[in-house]
This record gives C-alpha cells, sequence and structure tokens, in this order.
C-alpha cells in the first residue's frame, strides 16, 4: 500500500531539515500508528504525503500501491486514494457542508473516470453515514466547519472519511481537543472504515487514541526520523515512561 | 424529490458550476459573432443622428423633442471623472448609434418573419427552449406545457427588439410587456408621463446621452392588484462592432402588483472597446414591490485587458406609495469597465430598498459599482450587501451612498459591504458615503476584506477537487447571500458564471 523510502524534506522558505531519512511501509489492511514528541515530524510527515505547498523534497519517495505520490497534484493524489484527516479542520464560510461533500466526492468520481452520483444516491449516502457518527442533518447543512465545536469538526472529517472511502488513510492528531465520549465516537467511526483494502496511518501523542484503535504497528518518531518500530505494547511504554527512555537507549 | 433538489441546489456550488470550469476553460462563452447583414447610421453622435434614430422608431413628435432636447443637454456635459476607473478616453464621435439587423427594417408582423440567424442566436444565449419556439413563431409553442417555471422573454439585439414572447398570456393578466419603440406608440400616456420621471434627462453625462439616442428597450407595466403571471426578462446583446447599445428600460408596478424581471447581458470578444450606457427606471407605486435582477455578462476584455464592454449603466427605482418595495440584485462578472449604481429612492412612507451585488473582476476589468439609497420618507428601511471579488489584476471599488432627509424620521440602513481578493496583484475598496439628517433614523456600516486562503484550498484539493474547483466553491460559498437574493434560475447560471469569470485567477 504505502511505502516511503529515505524521505528527506525541508522547508521551502528557510533553510530548515524536518524529515531527516523516513523509512515506512503500510501494508494494505493494516493500522499503523507514529508517536513522537513535538517537533519530530509527525505533521510534516502527513503533509508532503498529501501535498501541500511549503515543503521541498530532498531525496527519497514515497507510493500508494506503486504510484509515485510526490509527483501528483494534491487532487490527483486524493483521488489515487488518499486522505488526510486534518488535526485543524479549516472553516469555508457560506459553503454548505453537504455541498462541499458532493463536489469532493464527484470531483473524485470524475478524476477516476467514474459516473458521478446523483443528488438522490448522494443524499441517502451522506445520511446514513452521517447516523453513524451521530451527526444530525443541521450538522450537514451548515457552512463546513463554521462554527463547529472541536468534536464536530473531528467528527465532520471522520464523515468525509467515510464518504470519499479512501485506500490510505491519515489521521493527523484526531485525538487532540476531544473529550473522552467524543473521542469514543470517532475511534468507532474509524474501526468501522477498517477493511482488508484500506490502511490507516495514525499519528497521535497519546496512547489513549490507540485504546481505541487498535494499532497493528507503532513507529516511534524523533527528530526527523523514525527510531524505533514495534507492536501495540510499545505505546504503553511510552504512556508509562515517556519518549526519554526510547531517546536516550537510541542515542546510545 | 423535489425536497431533495431544492436541499441541495440551496447549498451553494452545484456540480454544474465544476462542469462549466471544465467545457469553457479559457474561453468566453458568448464571445462569437452572429454574421447578420446589418444597417447602420452614419458614426458619431448629432442632432441629425437623433432625428434619424426617432425617425426609425416611426415615434411620435413629442419623442422626437424630448430626445433633441436631451442632446442639446448632452453637449454642454462633461464627462465625470469621480469613479475610480482607468480607460483611454472615448471618442463618442468614433461610435455607431444606431445598428439593427437588415431583416429588421420592417418590423416583422408575427415572429415568423423573425431572421432564424437572430434566433439561432438566442438559441446559442441558452434562452429557454420554450421561448425560443415562440421566439422562432413555431405555431402551438405558447400553448405547450412550459418547462418549470415560466419566463417572457425580450430580446433586444444592438439597437433593436427582436420579439417578446407570451405577449398574449401577459395581455390576460392586464400586463404590458412589450419593447419600448412600441410603447412609445402603443402607449404614449404611460411612456410620456413616466419616462424621465425617474431618471430626468439631465441626471448625468451617460443618462442624458442615453436620452438623445437610445434606440430600443423593455417595457413592463404591471396594473393594480396585479401579481404578473410569470417572470419577465430581457436579454440584451451587442452583436455588431463598435456599436454603443443604450437601452432603456421602464418598469412601471402600480398599486399593489408585483413583478420579478430578470436581465441577462452578453455580447462578442472583440479588440476594441465597446460602449454600453443604459437606463433603468423603475415607478413603484403604493403596495407593490419589484425584483429587479441581473447577471451581467458582457464581454471583459482579454487576459490582457484589450477589448471589452465599457458599461455605464443608471439604474434607479422610485418607491413612490406607500408600503412600496424595490430589490436589486446584480451579478456582475463582465465589463472591462463598470460603472453603476443601482438605486432606490425610498419617497413612500415605510417603503423599502434592497441592493443586493455580486461583482467580479479578474485580469484587468475594473469595477466601480454600489447603490445608493436615498430614505425621504419616515419609517423607511433599506439593506446593502455587496460581495466584491477581485482577482488578477483587476480593481473593484464599492461606492454606495446612504442618505437620511429630514423628514425619514425613524428609518434605518443596515450597510455590509466584503471583499475577497485571489492573488496579490489587484485590488478592493470600499467607498461609502453615510449622511443623516435626522436623529431618529439609524445607519450601519460594516465591510471586510479577506483573501482566499491557502489552508481553504488545500484543504478542498485534499478532498480531491482541483484548484478551479475550490476557488469557484470558495468564492460561491463568499457570495452565497447574494446568490440566494437570486430567482432559482438565475442562481444557477450565476453560479456557474462565477466559475467561469475566475478561471485562470490562480496558479
Amino acid at each position: 500500500m504505502l511505502k516511503i523510502n529515505n524521505l528527506h524534506v525541508k522547508l521551502e522558505e528557510e533553510d530548515k531539515r524536518i524529515l531527516k531519512g523516513v523509512d515506512l511501509e503500510v501494508p494494505a489492511g493494516k493500522v499503523h500508528a507514529i508517536m513522537g514528541p513535538n517537533g519530530s515530524g509527525k505533521s510534516t510527515l502527513s503533509y508532503v504525503l498529501s501535498g501541500r505547498d511549503g515543503y521541498e523534497v530532498t531525496e527519497g519517495d514515497a507510493t500508494l500501491d506503486g504510484e509515485e505520490l510526490l509527483d501528483m497534484e494534491p487532487e490527483e493524489r486524493a483521488a489515487a486514494g488518499l486522505f488526510l484527516a486534518f488535526q485543524y479542520p479549516v472553516e469555508i464560510p457560506g459553503v454548505g457542508n453537504m455541498t462541499f461533500l458532493r463536489t469532493a466526492v464527484n470531483a473524485q468520481r470524475k478524476a477516476r473516470g467514474e459516473e458521478e452520483m446523483s443528488a438522490a444516491d448522494f443524499l441517502k449516502f451522506v445520511r446514513a453515514k452521517a447516523k453513524d457518527l451521530k451527526i444530525d442533518a443541521d450538522m450537514l447543512k451548515r457552512p463546513v466547519n463554521v462554527g463547529f465545536s472541536g468534536g464536530e469538526k473531528k467528527r465532520n472529517e471522520i464523515l468525509q472519511m467515510a464518504m470519499l472511502e479512501p485506500k490510505m488513510c491519515i489521521l493527523d492528531e484526531t485525538d487532540s481537543g476531544l473529550d473522552v465520549d467524543a473521542m469514543k465516537l470517532v475511534s468507532e467511526g474509524v474501526n468501522a472504515l477498517r477493511d482488508e483494502g484500506r490502511s490507516f496511518l495514525v499519528i497521535t501523542h497519546y496512547q489513549r487514541l490507540l485504546d481505541h484503535i487498535k494499532p497493528d504497528v507503532v513507529h516511534i518518531m524523533a527528530a526527523g526520523r523514525i527510531v524505533k518500530s514495534g507492536g501495540p505494547e510499545l505505546a504503553l511504554e511510552v504512556e508509562n515512561n515517556g519518549y526519554a527512555d526510547i531517546l536516550a537507549e537510541i542515542d546510545a | 424529490m423535489a425536497g431533495v433538489d431544492e436541499l441541495i441546489a440551496k447549498e451553494g456550488v452545484e456540480e454544474e458550476t465544476v462542469e462549466a470550469v471544465k467545457s469553457l476553460a479559457g474561453a468566453y462563452k458568448y464571445g462569437w459573432e452572429t454574421e447578420i447583414e446589418m444597417e447602420y447610421a452614419p458614426k458619431g453622435v448629432n442632432p441629425d443622428i437623433v432625428r434619424l434614430i426617432s425617425e426609425k422608431n416611426d415615434e411620435p413628435e413629442w419623442m422626437t423633442e424630448w430626445r433633441l432636447e436631451a442632446f442639446a443637454r448632452w453637449e454642454k456635459l462633461e464627462e465625470p471623472s469621480w469613479a475610480l476607473l482607468n480607460y483611454p478616453e472615448i471618442d463618442f464621435q468614433d461610435q455607431y448609434y444606431y445598428a439593427r439587423p437588415k431583416s429588421m427594417e420592417e418590423k416583422p408582423k408575427s415572429l415568423d418573419e423573425v431572421d432564424p440567424k437572430l434566433l439561432a442566436t438566442y438559441e446559442k444565449l441558452g434562452i429557454p427552449l420554450k421561448e425560443q419556439m415562440i421566439l422562432a413563431g413555431v405555431e402551438g409553442a405558447e400553448d405547450m406545457p412550459a418547462e418549470g417555471r415560466k419566463v417572457a422573454v425580450d430580446a433586444v439585439f444592438d439597437s433593436v427588439s427582436v420579439g417578446t414572447t407570451f405577449q398574449a398570456e401577459l395581455k390576460k393578466a392586464g400586463v404590458i410587456f412589450c419593447s419600448i419603440s412600441e410603447a412609445i406608440k402603443e402607449h404614449p400616456e404611460l411612456v410620456k408621463k413616466y419616462l424621465g420621471s425617474v431618471v430626468p434627462v439631465s441626471d448625468n453625462y451617460y443618462a442624458t446621452l442615453n436620452s438623445a439616442v437610445f434606440s430600443d428597450g423593455s417595457f413592463v407595466y404591471i396594473p393594480p392588484n396585479t401579481r404578473c403571471p410569470m417572470e419577465l426578462s430581457t436579454y440584451f446583446r451587442i452583436n455588431a462592432e463598435n456599436t454603443g447599445q443604450f437601452e432603456r428600460t421602464l418598469i412601471i408596478a402600480d398599486k399593489g402588483s408585483y413583478v420579478s424581471y430578470l436581465e441577462g447581458c452578453t455580447a462578442p470578444q472583440r479588440d476594441t472597446a465597446q460602449l454600453h450606457a443604459a437606463v433603468v427606471e423603475i415607478i413603484i407605486e403604493e403596495d407593490a414591490e419589484v425584483k429587479y435582477s441581473t447577471v451581467q455578462n458582457w464581454f471583459p476584455g482579454d487576459e490582457e485587458g484589450k477589448g471589452g464592454i465599457y458599461n455605464f449603466v443608471t439604474k434607479r427605482a422610485d418607491c413612490r406609495g406607500d408600503r412600496s418595495k424595490v430589490m436589486w440584485t446584480q451579478v456582475e462578472t463582465g465589463s472591462a469597465v463598470t460603472w453603476k449604481y443601482p438605486s432606490c429612492i425610498l419617497r413612500g412612507a415605510e417603503s423599502q430598498g434592497e441592493f443586493y451585488s455580486i461583482a467580479i473582476t479578474n485580469n484587468y476589468q475594473q469595477a466601480d459599482t454600489g447603490t445608493k439609497m436615498v430614505h425621504l420618507g419616515r419609517d423607511t428601511k433599506s439593506r446593502i450587501v455587496s460581495k466584491g471579488i477581485s482577482a488578477g489584476k483587476a480593481q473593484n471599488t464599492y461606492r454606495g451612498l446612504v442618505s437620511m432627509h429630514p423628514k425619514a424620521k425613524n428609518s434605518r440602513n443596515y450597510t455590509q459591504c466584503d471583499s475577497l481578493l485571489i492573488g496579490d496583484k489587484c485590488g478592493a475598496h470600499t467607498v461609502p458615503y453615510i449622511e443623516v439628517k435626522n436623529n431618529s433614523s439609524r445607519v450601519e456600516h460594516e465591510a471586510t476584506t479577506s483573501k482566499v486562503d491557502e489552508e481553504q484550498m488545500f484543504y478542498c484539493r485534499q478532498r480531491g477537487m482541483d484548484e478551479e474547483e475550490a476557488v469557484a466553491l470558495i468564492v460561491n460559498g463568499f457570495a452565497k447571500e447574494v446568490l440566494q437574493a437570486l430567482p432559482m434560475e438565475f442562481a444557477m447560471e450565476a453560479q456557474q458564471l462565477v466559475a467561469i469569470s475566475l478561471e485562470g485567477s490562480v496558479g
């Protein structure tokens, strides 16, 4: 599914190296988590993979099902099946959530040469998915993320994910700003989407999200590289002892 | 099912917007010209030309005199220069003031006689099929069930009106909807009473010129206590080169009546600038209501700023009667230069004026547009919502006047003026004038300026939209309040226009 090979990235505007040789492979159907202290490059990895401006890849590559991701426009990556659940979902005033979703769904379908979804089919589809995430009709009509609570914004991200049915989902600190109930709801939404053909890369600071979304593999990222990988127990180790021990172990 | 469609349609951008961007990439959709033999008056303007125009329209003596008087005044006036617009000096003697298709030399007695090429032109403009058939004089077309809502159309091609649809049905309701040249002959008492009563001959440079040389336009009269049974619509098209179009529209809503009027405009793509100076006058009596919606898509000039329409328009509504109401909605996406301030004279007690505007300028387009709300009567209310969008190297100015006269006790105005910038070479300007001459009225003004945000763009693109789809979506969201004020058919067209007119503004 997703293969990242020796990825080096610096900021476009200044001479600051952020990723310094990331190697990562997420096979189909698997959930991988990336944990790490602030400033380790976790969010940058998600932005570089999804094609946000402001970063320069100096070395290495990333492929999704063999397709070179880094050469593609952001929308082409989306159509190829890459989805990023944003840490800070953006507000778009005046654009109804439903309109946004429909435009996105149909843009991707068109890019893949599929027929666009009719208004009626779309409505049925979105209502069913929204119900699973306890998103009410009112939230679908409101402008995208405008006036949404933290929990609503994150649920809205998962709704978009459910609607777009991507192959590779990146969750960038989806747990930030969520209370326990909201986190449970979001996690249930994600778990419902787990599937043989779909992979997840879950970026988080804290172990608690991984209680709900059980990862197959946990990676620890520090100073722009993946420094340690292991099973779910690695997350618990971080939770109990912090990053210091692991980082010290690596330096040694 | 109707519920479903309605819900989606009201949300903002439809997939048609996106399709329109795709299918029309890089091109002004209406940029073709129709090859029709034209008859021109000689270039330039002088009393002889004024007389000729009057004669060609077979006008009575009083009308000719009215025009000549206007011309005499115009000669003494100077072109105004206060607007924030830069354009080469217009040589008013280097324009044709009268052009009409040769086939119209004898006004067609029935629509069968209309040149098929003209009708083909209107087909290209997307005039609904049924109206086309009626314009084409297809027998029985009037009795066919209309698809969706009915819209009666008056089509004005260069200087003359080529046909009005649904005449019979309107007549049944007592509504008069015809070309103004016809009205001058058939309803002189109404024309004499109202023409120039809202926009006086002496009003301003362009209006005075229009009064002298207007060639045609539309006339509407809604009798007392009548709700016009369908939307009325005029399509204006400039076809001939170096031709000014000076149309004149006169709408009278008698006591307790209601009408919704739509105006659409296009012109072919040319290197040389073309002049358009229209006058619209609306008279609204007691308890009557008029909605006037415009989608202006004159050729905006090319990417280097060559060609395009110079659009100098005077539009004014006079709310004469108590509790009368007018609503102007405009979507201005075309023209190289726009100078336009649809205004409301709130004379009647408790009368209301509303102005909703979207002005989009891209490339080298310039727009100086806004409204005037003149509160004369007590308890009058006005509301202004203006959305200016600038891209490329365009300049977009909102200029508005809110005036509370001494007798306009307890009156209110609310103005909201938002500007959106795309890129860093365009400009947005807001110039509000506020005069309050009594102490019981309230005027509120809110203004914002923002840029299309990189984060919003990336968010949309990560979800699969390309840059142009994303900009169209964001801009349609920005302008939503105004789009919602348009009649449904126009709203769709307007959304597409928003997308098309911003092509090439990103990336």
